[in-house]
């Protein structure tokens, strides 16, 4: 573990009734690396981000970010340290309009007596301006969650995790269902989150994966199979017959 | 606020504020009108006073129940304890301010711990003579019931629908508990008799209007208390954490923290609805912890519209009126009709009455 490691899995296993969903894995990610986990379904990428933000306790291991024990703390404490995840399934508010749901992430107070006597100012306001506008929904800022379009929803959600401010972003399959123009977009805005931010990404999508030109971590059964560039890995004969199947 | 109106047409509002106010001053006359000499036209009769009075204090009760489910989505079947436990601390005031005017004569001991045979008042009841006290009382000790249940509850995740029968079953344990003689309330029976209040006799004009008057009193303030809490942004985190929690806790909210905020919120303002009722209706027993009790007022709230607190307040006056209508006209229907009034609202009316009105006005 080097003085850069920002995340730090080691020898994490997950049991569920007897099923293994992690198997003694080890991953640590450095600070501003953009990451890309790939693996078959059910190769345990999903698990791995809930034992990461608290919603599954691993059953042995150390999952550490910095120097906080990560398996002592529930979501919303692991969360305010500087852990932003996004879901598979985009997960807005549908309720509240673009701007509110912003407004929720924002990073600020969390307390009930904050939020009731919270006042939205000038430069917070800026805040959220800036990232609808970079995020392409500012038209759609008075429009409730519910009725954007998936990709908007994907976009929302991106958006909601960058007013967080992690150091540490969890992206969970960002460009399910978006369109080749959403796709690039979104790569590129990784990229450019990424270098401030560590930024891990699970996706399916191998040329988005290659467009986000990183590490590529493959995950297999629980544990790391193969890591290296998107190259590398592709050509690795473990990773050929487990997922690239022949 | 400048963001939540620009989803509402600025005259829907201007007009439910209008139509909020009028119907609040037409409430306000009522114990004026009762002044009037019999003869007159405009004469309203002591019942109406009374029933009206109670109403309001209902209409309390629905707005803390609202505020829980409507806008948090917890959805509380047993807030007929918090209201029934404000009722009797009120209960206990009043108790002890008949002195020796009840039927036994005791200088302290209420009629009921004469009867069983207390030596003395149990400690429990110490200080209840005191007016400020069995206030504070009336809303301290639903709040710190919720306060316990709600931390035990929301810190184990235990939501939906096991929630509900958790509350459920807790107003059922405290019905139990508070039929029981060796409780000191009174047991079956419960509080009557009750004699005066602040020096007020209670069964004159004034007392009535005085008590009508706290009651609306007591209903705006309840009424600002709600809406400032669903303007702010814990209003909007209550939505998010209604709609999916688990995404709020990943934002970083302590979801446990907020939910128990709000149910301590609600749980006081429903003891605040018991102990105005009380006094007007003369008698608090068991019954009012009877889960029957809580589930009609979560109808109100479903029929007036939940999540608006205009509705939770239009749903308490309307099942009400027409249930006093119905329990006089055909007694036996009346069960039928509220069960019905429930599926039909969930059927063909989810937004509840006021729904019908505006499909804009949603905060």
């Amino acid at each position: 573990m080097t003085s850069h490691t920002i995340l730090y899995l080691d020898d994490v296993s997950v049991v569920f009734d007897g099923f293994r969903a992690l198997n003694n894995l080890s991953l640590f990610v450095d600070q501003g690396e953009l990451r890309a986990i790939i693996g078959p379904n059910g190769a345990g990428k999903t698990t791995m981000m809930d034992v990461i933000t608290g919603k599954t306790r691993p059953s042995a291991g150390t999952v550490k970010f910095r120097d906080a024990d990560l398996t002592l703390l529930d979501e919303a404490a692991i969360a305010t340290m500087g852990i932003g995840r996004k879901f598979q399934k985009p997960t807005v508010f549908d309720a509240l309009t673009v701007f509110e749901n912003l407004e929720l992430a924002l990073k600020a107070p969390r307390g009930p007596w904050a939020c009731l006597r919270w006042v939205l100012a000038g430069e917070s306001r800026a805040a959220i301006d800036r990232t609808m506008e970079e995020i392409g929904l500012t038209a759609r800022a008075h429009d409730r969650a519910a009725i954007l379009s998936h990709g908007q929803r994907q976009w929302l959600e991106i958006g909601m995790l960058l007013m967080q401010d992690p150091e540490l972003l969890l992206v969970d399959e960002p460009v399910a269902g978006m369109t080749d123009q959403e796709t690039e977009h979104t790569a590129a805005l990784l990229r450019r989150i990424a270098g401030t931010r560590s930024v891990v990404v699970v996706e399916h999508d191998l040329e988005f994966v290659r467009a986000l030109d990183c590490k590529v971590t493959v995950l297999c059964e629980g544990s790391v199979l193969s890591e290296g560039t998107i190259d590398q890995v592709q050509n690795d004969p473990k990773v050929v017959e487990v997922y690239l199947g022949r | 606020m400048s963001v939540t109106t620009a989803t509402i047409p600025a005259s829907p509002r201007v007009t439910l504020r209008l139509v909020l106010w009028g119907a609040v001053l037409v409430l306000a006359l009522i114990p004026l009108l009762n002044q009037l000499p019999e003869s007159s036209a405009l004469h309203v009769g002591d019942f109406i006073v009374t029933i009206t009075g109670k109403w309001i204090t209902y209409a309390i009760l629905a707005l803390a129940i609202d505020l829980a489910w409507g806008y948090t989505g917890i959805l509380s079947l047993g807030h007929g304890a918090f209201f029934a436990l404000g009722g009797y601390a009120m209960g206990m005031h009043l108790m002890r301010l008949i002195g020796p005017r009840g039927a036994y004569g005791h200088p302290t001991l209420p009629d009921f711990m004469v009867f069983l045979g207390y030596p003395e008042l149990p400690w429990y009841w110490l200080g209840f003579d005191m007016f400020p006290y069995a206030c504070f009382m009336a809303l301290f000790v639903p709040g710190l019931l919720a306060l316990v249940i709600g931390y035990l509850a929301f810190r184990s995740r235990i939501t939906g629908v096991y929630l509900s029968i958790l509350t459920q079953a807790l107003t059922y344990a405290l019905m139990l508990a508070f039929f029981r003689n060796d409780m000191g309330f009174g047991g079956n029976n419960g509080f009557t008799d009750f004699k005066e209040l602040l020096g007020m006799a209670l069964n004159t004009p004034l007392a009535r209007a005085v008590l009508f008057y706290a009651s609306l009193v007591a209903l705006i303030g309840s009424y600002w208390v709600c809406t400032r809490i669903s303007v702010s942004k814990l209003g909007r985190v209550l939505l998010a954490i209604r709609d999916a929690e688990s995404r709020v806790r990943f934002l970083g909210y302590s979801t446990t923290q907020v939910k128990l905020f709000v149910f301590v919120i609600s749980a006081v303002l429903a003891g605040l609805a018991g102990a105005l009722y009380v006094p007007q209706v003369g008698i608090i027993n068991p019954g009012e912890f009877s889960p029957g009790n809580s589930i009609e007022a979560v109808i109100w709230v479903a029929v007036g519209g939940r999540g608006t607190l205009v509705g939770a307040v239009v749903g308490a006056f309307s099942v009400n009126a027409l249930k006093t209508w119905l329990t006089t006209a055909a007694p036996d229907l009346w069960l039928f009709a509220l069960g019905g009034l429930f599926v039909a609202v969930t059927l063909f009316l989810p937004r509840g009455l006021v729904g019908l009105f505006s499909r804009k006005v949603e905060k």
